[in-house]
């Protein structure tokens, strides 16, 4: 099976542990990996923004750089999400359109790849520690991708799992929203700080490069011992922590 | 200026909001509170989903036949001996609304909950004619004894308020004795009330939903209070938005079941009350003279456009009962009587985006406000589709946005120059990295570490990793290695 990982511009420049987990896990169960290297970022923060206009260029060019991919897979729910916004975005542009669907169909967030593709639900993971799992919105609400992380989570050896109280809730990071209404998003991130540091937990793990920056962007600043992971780092873990 | 509330300015607003540890934990509390019992009563009624689907497809019907029922409608209204008059602005309700109370020498006037009455701003009128209003809803009344607090929420208006606020409220104005407790101040606005209703001359009513097939309208409540308003005055006056209508008895039984599920987490409240027009000679009580005001201002619009459902919403507050940003900043921080993800999509339409143009990015997209929604109206959809007009359409977006989204742009849609510009980002900003973290960044990124650290970009990206690894031992050449 040849997969195409689509890393994301946080996974690219600051997540770079997770993009080599996620390499690696899919290599071991027998997909052919590789990285279409004039990838960009998948245009959200422009889009998000209502500079529909401005993100077409972007949407384009990912479309091209995923072109001749059998599957693509993405360490991140929200930027998987990002490209099935495209065949609307495109839907003026009919022959963009249409490549615009093939890639909505091929393109898979990393744990959804995991349990709905190659069918694993425990990766053989072992990594010792006392852990939350933070479920980013964009994943669980428009992408559907609920049970897939926890159940993959509840397999690993050595990991006890605390419930996160109010999970469901944002971390106030909504991309250009924490920079434009960056008094409201810290009141958003201190709550789910306060919610972190209820469970006791040792490790914060999510899905998603822009909750964990800015998750763990405030609980440095506040200068908490949680450390903030990757869950892809987690299921790629051999016991060596 | 109707729909408006508090302050202009959104930051100060906002600013405002945040520094209010009361209001922030009466919401927080209430949230919590509505949030389970809603999630309850969905659970508890099995196929939440397919309800919604029904809820959606109801309003969406109704929507696209709006004319025909709202015709069905008056005609019915009409049949049974009431007056129904299409009020094309707030103004003209207003007047309308005036003149029927003026014509009657009423001067005591019983309203039930309405925020449609609150939209148009219709108790300011009627008080410089010289009316005494009563609000007889508990919320409403509350804040009205509160030299005229604005609501906060669209289903309970003093949400903001605790009960030791209102406890001192009461005190204060109404020289109440008693303590904090729920029942003891309920009980004392009851007799407080009771005086009101009886010797009301026109009640004034709100409508969640009018029966097009009988000309009825219907009003959901807990506290019996509309039942006295439609009862007791000679004259009663019903006010609706136009898009508050149904079909037939079998589409109110559906939205019933959604609105007070969604909106408390009840099967029913504990009155559903359905009027039909004036009293008949058989019946024995009700209001000889019925009006039924149906509102536009700004609605029909709405229709025909990508925002068409936003008129399907009604009015039940799930969607600001789960928001993370209406719990942090309270209602009055959006500005408009409409607070939370429905305020922040309906208050532009209806009042445009000069005023309103910051609620579209008071939300970080997070999508709750669109999961809960019984009716399924695409919320924060709607967000960005006002934050595409705002800066396509409008050119309302400022400059130091318009020139980093034309940056983006080019890197975005370049390979080469993302390459470059990410390879970059290490050496970038050095200057700023002390002990291996970012505290203080430059230029946009200021607002970031405000609150947050910025972690420290890669010197090795995953892209140079991917292209010069070894697997298995093995370096893998790649092409252009």
């Amino acid at each position: 099976m040849k997969v195409s990982i689509f890393i994301t511009c946080l996974g690219d420049v600051f997540y770079v542990n997770a993009g080599k987990a996620t390499v690696e896990l899919l290599e071991r169960y027998g997909c052919e990996v590789d990285f279409p290297e004039t990838q960009t970022c998948c245009g959200q923060p422009a889009y998000n923004s209502g500079y529909h206009e401005k993100t077409k260029a972007a949407a384009k060019n990912m479309i091209t750089a995923f072109e001749h991919s059998e599957y693509v897979v993405c360490p991140s729910g929200s930027c998987a999400y990002m490209f099935r916004e495209y065949e609307e975005l495109l839907q003026n542009e009919p022959d963009w359109k249409v490549k615009a669907a093939a890639l909505k169909r091929k393109t898979y967030e990393l744990t959804q790849f995991l349990t709905e593709i190659l069918q694993i639900e425990n990766t053989g993971a072992e990594f010792h520690a006392k852990a939350t799992y933070h479920t980013s919105c964009h994943m669980t609400r428009l992408l559907g991708v609920k049970e897939a992380p926890l159940k993959l989570l509840s397999n690993v050896s050595g990991l006890e799992m605390v419930d996160l109280p109010n999970r469901h809730d944002c971390c106030g990071f909504g991309g250009t929203f924490s920079v434009k209404m960056p008094e409201i998003s810290q009141q958003m991130v201190d709550e789910k700080a306060l919610h972190i540091e209820e469970t006791d937990a040792d490790v914060l793990i999510g899905a998603d490069g822009g909750c964990l920056m800015n998750i763990g962007g405030r609980l440095n600043r506040q200068k908490k011992p949680i450390k903030v992971m990757h869950i892809a780092e987690i299921l790629n873990s051999r016991g060596d922590n | 200026m109707p729909l408006h509330v508090g302050e202009k300015a959104f930051k100060s607003r906002v600013e405002k909001g945040l520094g209010n540890e009361f209001m922030r934990g009466a919401v927080r509390s209430a949230q919590g509170r509505l949030q389970d019992s809603r999630s309850h009563a969905a659970e508890e009624l099995g196929d939440w989903e397919e309800w919604r689907n029904l809820g959606q497809e109801i309003r969406q019907h109704t929507m696209e036949n709006l004319d025909f029922y709202l015709q069905q409608l008056s005609e019915k209204v009409a049949e049974r001996g009431g007056h129904v008059y299409f009020a094309e602005t707030a103004d003209d309700a207003n007047h309308y609304i005036s003149e029927v109370i003026e014509k009657k020498k009423a001067r005591k006037i019983a309203k039930s909950k309405s925020m449609v009455t609150e939209e148009i701003a219709l108790n300011d009128i009627l008080e410089e004619q010289g009316c005494n209003v009563v609000e007889t809803d508990l919320g409403e009344y509350i804040l009205q004894i509160d030299d005229h607090d604005p609501p906060s929420h669209i289903v309970a208006p003093a949400l903001h308020k605790n009960k030791e606020q209102i406890r001192d409220v009461f005190k204060e104005k109404l020289g109440y004795l008693h303590t904090e407790k729920p029942e003891e101040l309920t009980l004392f606005a009851r007799e407080q009330l009771r005086k009101e209703f009886l010797s009301a001359e026109v009640g004034i009513t709100g409508c969640n939903f009018a029966v097009a097939e009988s000309g009825t309208c219907a009003l959901v409540t807990n506290e019996g209070n509309a039942r006295m308003v439609s009862t007791l005055p000679k004259t009663q006056i019903t006010v609706m938005g136009m898009e508050r209508i149904v079909p037939t008895w079998e589409e109110l039984d559906v939205l019933v079941s959604l609105l007070t599920r969604a909106a408390v987490g009840q099967k029913l409240t504990s009155y559903v009350t359905a009027l039909t027009g004036p009293k008949e000679e058989s019946e024995g009580d009700g209001p000889e003279e019925f009006h039924l005001v149906v509102v536009d201002n700004g609605r029909s619009k709405i229709l025909g456009t990508e925002f068409q459902e936003a008129l399907h919403c009604i009015r039940c507050a799930a969607c600001i009962n789960v928001c993370p940003v209406y719990r942090h900043i309270g209602g009055h921080a959006y500005g408009s009587i409409y607070p939370g993800p429905i305020g922040a999509v309906l208050t532009p339409l209806l009042a445009g985006y000069e005023d309103y143009k910051e609620l579209p990015y008071a939300s970080s997209l997070c999508g709750a406000c669109t999961e809960v929604c019984p009716v399924k109206i695409p919320l924060h959809e709607y967000l960005i589709d006002h934050r595409r007009n705002i800066v396509e359409k409008e050119n309302k977006s400022n400059l130091s946005e318009k020139l980093a989204m034309q940056g983006f742009h080019k890197l975005a849609g370049s390979a080469g120059l993302f390459n470059i510009a990410t390879k970059m980002a290490p050496f970038l900003v050095t200057p700023f990295v002390r002990d291996g973290t970012i505290s203080k960044g430059p230029g946009p990124l200021k607002a970031w570490t405000g609150a947050r650290e910025l972690p420290l970009p890669q010197k090795e990206r995953f892209r140079d990793w991917f292209k010069h690894r070894t697997k298995g031992g093995q370096h893998i050449a790649k092409r252009g290695d």
